[in-house]
């Protein structure tokens, strides 16, 4: 028997042990009534003490939400949801956004460092160039939930301008800025889920650099799901203003639970001249159990908009969680010459599904975007890439490189590419490029040969096979990012 | 001292290996020759245990201990290490971590500690320099592009690094010019002691004039057909397989 068949086999009786973000914290908990109507977002909206023009987007995006239906394209099944029967605000019992760490709840704060999430802001050495120390720091709003617990290193990043805070803090705090920019990106009624997050969401992070500031440390925003039956909606707002940069990273995790939970997300981002933002993200939810049970259920609309000459925006994504991903980080690039790329690696195992990928808008005058996609599939998975490519008249000169790999481990799983490709500038240039391999018997036991477990084999393969989109993860990630993978194999082949 | 004895094995229902008997003490290095097909190279993937192989029948023992019970990784554990005739690409994988790689889970299954990539590198430096192989080997991705060539000096590379205990060389000569047939020459050669032994599969009398075995064998049909001193090859150089394996049915 070939050697990926027998160990796959080994490892279906052994259940999925590989998930080791699983744990429930106990907390009291402040929930809405399960249910969504008007009277839901209302609360919401007074939770969050939002001001009234926020309330009215709010029951907007509802009522476009409800003329609208569940996209079916996208290569997905699970059975119908029920928007009724979730919780669409659940927080801790305490007023939301303590106003210092010491005001969080020590319950929390264990959960995030059991998490491996830094929400102590480390003093810094004395005798040590603060400006080194700096950049090794990592700035972080951490949301559990429905709200933003904690979010550190605020003090510093105002001393250069920035604001990194709650989006519910912003929109109370800087409404002006939230107003100009929030659906500017992704409209309220662009899609099913977009539209529902715009009606529901509850937190996440908000950002802006102003003009020629480069953002002094990396920014992060730590998503936890805890609550039973409850929807995570976060929304996310970055402005980088002319000639500024940011790097900014999310990751999230959720407990192992038998039934599916709901997640969906939206991200803005705005580029202006000569700005650049990174956005890189390591999505980690609960994939579901070896059967397919449970797991959460990821709908999630992120786009950035290179308003700017020369501006760039950057995804980055490492996706290796989720019972199923439906995500297409893309960009509009509207700034002459402006940037767009989109890395990643998708992985689904078990009985995962992702349908990922992006769409890059060509609209300014030598605009250039570069798409790499590495898809990693094994157990009873489908991973589809599946990504948009649109060259309009005024783009002049406009190019995309499209590279786009699959791997599969095992013979139970399915991969598959979906190009969509619209040119409508002759001096334009669309290339695309694509592979399907497997892990080879032969390469595993060359590897075995020289010592190496089958485990250690696959994931030297698959680091191998990642390496084009891992190089582009923030360093302290990167290292992060290639255990993750090893882990979320686990199981699929040793 | 690796013990064969009466070993037979098939890959799905055909016979390749029809009872083969070989006993190479420690300290000895040990050719086989035979014709195209005879299961040489079967008889390497066998002993380092890889699966797509069936053993039918027959013992195998590595210093006292059943090497046909064990995973591929532990028998490398145990020393035991296989130069490819084909040797593998591993697309994206450098060279220098696969290696170091190898090595640390070498000496973890030994309770030695591992080598950092400062430490694994000044190593893989020296050894690379003996061998008078580019150091841009152990920057490039495993076998990815290599030549015919320059996939066997890198077998002979890992082996000097991993420094097995019993080296199988399967037509690691093969395909070599001159200067790199001297190259796997002295790589075996500078394993060479009272633990090493060394089973060098090959075509060719040349590399045995680099590399003094102390028994040849010849293997076909599945089976040992006869053994003798180094003068062995140097005959069947002249006089070929054909009547050897007629004598024999
Ligand atoms: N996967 C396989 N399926 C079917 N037959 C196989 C397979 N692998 C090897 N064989 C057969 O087993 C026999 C022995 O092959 P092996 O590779 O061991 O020969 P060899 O002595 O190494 O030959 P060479 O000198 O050409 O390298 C051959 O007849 C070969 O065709
Ligand atoms: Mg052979």
């Amino acid at each position: 028997m070939a050697a990926v068949t027998e160990t796959l086999d080994t490892v279906q009786s052994v259940t999925q042990s590989g998930y080791k973000w699983g744990f429930e914290t106990t907390i009291e908990m402040d929930f809405a009534p399960k249910g969504l109507n008007e009277d839901i977002i209302r609360l919401i909206s007074s939770r969050k003490e939002e001001p009234e023009w926020m309330l009215e987007w709010r029951l907007k995006a509802y009522a476009a939400w409800l003329k609208m239906e569940e996209p079916q394209w996208a290569r997905v099944d699970h059975p119908p949801i029920d928007y009724q029967d979730l919780h669409y605000y659940a927080a801790p019992k305490k007023k939301a956004g303590p106003k210092s760490l010491e005001e969080v709840d020590p319950e929390l704060l264990k959960m995030f460092e059991k998490l491996g999430i830094p929400l102590k802001e480390r003093a810094l050495l004395a005798g040590v160039d603060p400006d080194t120390v700096e950049n090794t720091q990592i700035a972080v709003d951490a949301v559990f939930d429905s709200v933003s617990v904690a979010t550190t290193f605020q003090a510093t990043l105002r001393k250069s301008g920035v604001i990194f805070c709650p989006i519910s803090e912003a929109i109370r705090e800087h409404p002006d800025l939230v107003k100009q920019y929030i659906g500017s990106v992704v409209p309220v009624a662009d899609n099913f889920f977009a539209a529902l997050n715009s009606a529901v969401f509850t937190d996440g992070s908000f950002v802006y650099i102003p003009k020629g500031v480069r953002c002094p440390m990396e920014l992060s925003t730590y998503f936890r799901i805890n609550a039973r039956n409850t929807g995570q909606f976060e929304r996310t707002l970055i402005i980088a203003e002319a000639g500024s940069q940011v790097s900014y990273l999310e990751g999230c995790t959720a407990p192992q639970r038998d039934e599916n939970q709901l997640h969906a997300a939206v991200v803005e981002l705005v580029a202006m001249d000569d700005a650049r933002i990174k956005y890189s993200t390591v999505q980690n939810w609960y994939p579901g159990d070896a059967n397919g049970k449970g797991g959460i259920y990821n709908f999630v609309t992120k786009r950035g908009a290179c308003r700017g000459d020369r501006s760039k925006i950057s995804w980055t994504q490492v996706e290796t969680g989720s019972a199923i991903t439906w995500k297409y980080p893309s960009c509009v690039l509207l700034g002459e010459d402006s940037v767009g790329e989109f890395y990643s690696v998708a992985v689904t195992n078990n009985h995962q599904q992702a349908d990922t990928g992006t769409k890059m808008i060509h609209v300014g005058k030598g605009s250039r975007s570069t798409i790499i996609s590495k898809g990693i599939s094994a157990g009873h998975s489908n991973n589809t890439y599946r990504g948009l490519v649109r060259m309009l008249p005024s783009a002049t000169n406009a190019r995309n490189f499209t590279q786009c790999d699959s791997l599969l481990i095992g013979d139970q799983c399915g991969a598959h590419t979906v190009p969509y490709i619209e040119s409508r500038n002759p001096t334009a240039k669309v290339e695309h490029e694509a592979t399907t391999s497997k892990i080879a018997d032969d390469q595993l036991f060359y590897c075995r040969q020289r010592g190496l477990s089958e485990e250690d084999a696959v994931g030297l393969i698959v680091n191998g096979f990642c390496k084009d989109v891992l190089k582009e993860l923030p360093m302290e990630f990167a290292v992060e990012a290639q255990k993750l993978l090893a882990v979320s194999l686990e199981g699929s082949v040793g | 001292m690796l013990e064969i004895k009466g070993l037979t094995a098939s890959i799905g229902d055909k016979p390749i290996l029809n009872g083969v008997d070989l006993t190479v003490p420690p300290g000895e290095v040990h050719a086989i020759m035979g014709p195209n097909g005879a299961g040489k190279s079967t008889l390497g993937y066998v002993l380092s245990g890889r699966e797509d192989y069936t053993v039918t029948g027959g013992t195998v023992t590595f210093n006292g201990i059943d090497l046909l019970d064990m995973e591929p990784e532990q028998r490398a554990a145990a020393g035991l290490f296989l130069a490819f005739q084909a040797p593998v690409e591993l697309p994206g994988v450098n060279n220098a971590n696969f290696l170091r790689t190898a090595l640390n889970a070498i000496r973890r299954a030994h309770g030695e500690s591992e080598l950092d990539a400062v430490q694994f590198l000044k190593l893989a430096r020296a050894e690379s320099k003996r061998l008078h192989m580019p150091d841009d080997m152990l920057k490039r991705n495993v076998n990815v592009g290599f030549s015919g060539g320059e996939k066997k000096r890198n077998e002979v590379l890992q082996m000097a690094i991993l420094r097995p205990k019993l080296a199988i060389l399967d037509e690691t000569d093969s395909g070599l010019d001159i200067d790199a047939l001297k190259i796997v020459a002295d790589g075996v050669n500078a394993l060479r002691g009272p633990e090493f032994s060394a089973l060098v599969i090959t075509h060719h009398q040349r590399l045995l004039d680099y590399l003094v075995p102390h028994r040849v064998h010849v293997l076909a049909n599945g089976r040992i057909l006869r053994s003798g001193g180094p003068e062995l090859a140097k005959e069947l150089e002249k006089s070929g397989y054909a009547g050897m394996i007629a004598e024999a049915a």
